[in-house]
């Protein structure tokens, strides 16, 4: 049992001025004068104190990455050298977090990721997985997309879809548009992601599945969103900073490092995005932490493995749709924490009396430079390397006990 | 090297009018030349050759062309080297770099692959065709074989007609038309066009009638068999019907109108033997010979640095 631990001077992303008290892992008291003998101080003037991050949708389990920004729970992809099909499998990825992060695996969907048979779901969600997931590709069979929702919703567990139909994806590296064009590079239309959300947004209703799409990031996919919540849907959808901040044109001069799943989308795409941000039709931020090395990456664009390390980058790059007035900072950490906890049911993502006491202490204003040689993690492969940022977790408290 | 030159030849994207004009000057200067060799340029330089995807014509041109220069040129033939045995394309680099070679031409059938390359040697670049993306010498070949029978590119309606979606030959001669100020027009069945032509600058077409109509240039490009197999065109008889260049059809044209290909030609799909051997009207042959002449004048102004400086 630890000390009780008192995080005092700073404020909430709601702007007020609240000390936190931290007793046996949970928060015992928010507001100020707190009789505190005995307890652990943990002095936050002038920074913020939010929830630690919730990262829904991550490729590889990796502590330091999560640490530099601030993730305290990470919600691990089951596309694992061994694809996580298996209540074993699961438990064993639970448990390679450490004393910063917990890891919630997610279960496969169909056995193997082979988008055929349906995986042991109910096994592994009794072995602790929070929900299933299509993977890094979608379900390309509708008749095996609607039993996998309907036999999840059977254990309530949402499934994590990826939005892109694979039969039009399948070789292509881009998004139809006029940098493929010009770098003569293969390419699926926009329409992709949103024929697959049409589809699984009509299943969900059928067979009453709570669905989240891991990433969207089209105009049409987001306008389908909109009509789907309205009707009241319990489907939720998440996007990474990097749809947000960059267009395809990144993509310019063969850049590997900007090769992403789903593609970068052209402008008009990526401001329908940040509209949907705004206007909350995006429920969840996540990094798509996906680190790849230089066998992955130092190759012809086309060749090369899709996905960004950016998990060390999320609140930086989080926080400049701040700086851009896009969204307030209480909404951010909603989008970074509270969502993903209520979507993976977990105790976390909110800073409430009597939740646990996971949290960090931000310093929105620390200057730094993201630098593909230094990113703390398992890899550097950013397409956001030598971009100023401000914003870093200096402190993360998990359990109530201080990590770093 | 002329203060203006780039340093490597990757693609027509990276060439300001100025400079293709240059290229095409130089290459007049070996168009018509009978004896090359009597100019030993690159004598004691080494070219390298490295082909990373089978090809017969683009490589001999740039063999002749090199070796009518004075070169010692090596021909690598990468397909079914180690580069098949799993050493990567950087290493491939590294160690064509470490042999010294004095300029190196490459293709290789990724896109920006040729450009990969060039980022990690120290010496010259040509692109000799990446993937889907450019073809930079093929299009300056076709410019010389332009000007030279129609005097210049400005203010021609030029149509491209064919598998644009894959064609490097297609997006380096609509790079460089455009910059040229030559009117492009380009023609494909739906499933060989590629989304977002028009912001390249060029106006697309689905009826190879209505592209053609005036055109002063029409430049045919190849079809590959597996596209027909692949489902992207019905069959090589549909695709003759409507995307074929027939005599009926260059009637739409210019009277006038020059045909190029750029080879090797499927007659009976993409063009009709009757107008790919017309004398009048092809300039099919002389584009190949256009071909050494421009790779020469590309050799030779890549290399110019080196000779100054002494052959590393």
């Amino acid at each position: 049992m630890s000390s009780p631990l008192l995080v005092r001077g700073g404020r909430l992303p709601s702007g007020e001025r609240a000390e936190i008290l931290a007793v046996d892992g949970r928060i015992a008291a928010i507001g100020s004068g707190f009789a505190t003998e005995g307890a652990e101080r943990l002095d936050a003037a002038g920074k913020l104190v939010a929830p630690a991050l919730v990262d829904l949708g991550v490729f590889a389990i990796d502590p330091s990455a999560a640490r530099a920004g601030g993730i305290a729970h990470a919600a691990l992809m089951p596309d694992q050298s061994l694809p996580l099909d298996d209540a074993a499998l699961i438990e064993r990825a639970a448990g390679a977090g450490g004393p910063g992060l917990t890891v919630h695996p997610l279960a496969a969907a169909t056995r193997g990721l082979g988008g055929q048979e349906l995986a042991e779901l109910g096994l592994m969600h009794a072995a602790g997985a929070r929900a299933a997931a299509t993977g890094r590709e979608a379900i390309g069979s509708a008749a095996v997309m609607r039993r996998v929702l309907a036999y999840a919703a059977s254990f309530d567990l949402p499934v994590v879809v990826h939005a892109e139909d694979p039969t039009l994806a399948e070789g292509a590296v881009a998004t139809a548009g006029e940098t493929a064009t010009r770098l003569g590079l293969p390419a699926a239309p926009a329409v992709a992601e949103a024929l697959i959300v049409a589809r699984d947004l009509l299943l969900a209703e059928e067979t009453g599945a709570r669905v989240h799409f891991r990433q969207l990031t089209t105009a049409r996919a987001f306008a389908l969103m909109r009509e789907a919540k309205a009707r009241g849907l319990p489907v939720t959808c998440g996007i990474t900073p990097a749809h947000l901040l960059l267009s395809d044109i990144a993509v310019t001069g063969f850049r590997s490092f900007a090769h992403l799943s789903p593609p970068l989308r052209d402008e008009a795409d990526r401001q329908a995005a940040r509209a949907a941000l705004a206007d909350g039709t995006v429920d969840v931020l996540s990094s798509g932490h996906d680190p790849r090395g230089p066998e992955a990456k130092r190759l012809p664009f086309a060749e090369s493995s899709s996905g960004a390390a950016g998990a060390a980058t999320l609140l930086a790059l989080s926080w400049l749709l701040v700086r851009d007035g896009l969204i307030g900072p209480e909404r951010l950490f909603e989008l970074l924490a509270r969502n993903p906890a209520r979507i993976l049911g977990l105790d976390a993502g909110e800073l409430r009396v009597g939740g646990r006491a996971d949290l960090i202490v931000v310093d929105p204003d620390a200057p730094w430079r993201i630098d593909e040689r230094t990113l703390p993690g398992l890899a550097g492969n950013t397409p956001f390397d030598g971009l100023p940022v401000q914003g870093k977790a200096v402190t993360l408290v998990k359990n109530g006990v201080l990590v770093g | 090297m002329p203060a203006d030159a780039p340093r490597h030849l990757l693609g027509i994207a990276g060439l300001q009018p100025h400079q293709i004009m240059r290229i095409l000057d130089e290459a007049e200067r070996w168009a018509d030349a009978r004896d090359a060799r009597a100019e030993p340029l690159l004598a004691g330089l080494t070219q390298i050759n490295a082909f990373f995807e089978p090809s017969t014509r683009t490589l001999l041109s740039f063999e002749i062309a090199g070796k009518r220069l004075g070169a010692d040129v090596v021909n690598m033939h990468a397909a079914g080297s180690s580069v098949t045995k799993g050493e990567t394309l950087i290493d491939t680099a590294v160690t064509l770099n470490a042999m010294r070679a004095d300029v190196l031409v490459i293709r290789h059938g990724s896109s920006g692959a040729v450009g990969l390359i060039a980022d990690k040697v120290g010496c010259p670049v040509l692109n000799a065709g990446d993937g889907s993306h450019e073809h930079p010498t093929q299009a300056l070949l076709d410019a010389l074989t332009i000007r030279r029978r129609k005097g210049a590119l400005a203010g021609l309606r030029v149509a491209i007609c064919g598998d644009l979606l894959h064609s490097r030959v297609a997006r380096s001669n609509i790079l460089l038309l455009t910059a040229m100020a030559a009117e492009v027009r380009v023609a494909a069945p739906a499933t060989l066009l590629p989304a977002a032509l028009k912001a390249m600058g060029v106006a697309a077409f689905t009826d190879m009638d209505e592209a053609i109509e005036g055109a002063d240039v029409v430049m045919m490009l190849r079809v590959q068999r597996e596209r027909m197999a692949g489902g992207l065109i019905p069959s090589p008889r549909e695709y003759h019907a409507f995307w074929g260049l027939t005599r009926e059809r260059l009637a739409r044209a210019a009277p006038d109108a020059l045909v190029m290909h750029p080879g090797p030609m499927n007659r009976g799909v993409e063009i009709a033997s009757s107008v790919a051997d017309d004398p009048e009207r092809s300039a099919i042959t002389e584009q190949v010979a256009m071909g050494v002449a421009v790779r020469m004048a590309c050799l030779d102004l890549l290399t110019r640095d080196q000779r100054a400086g002494g052959a590393s």
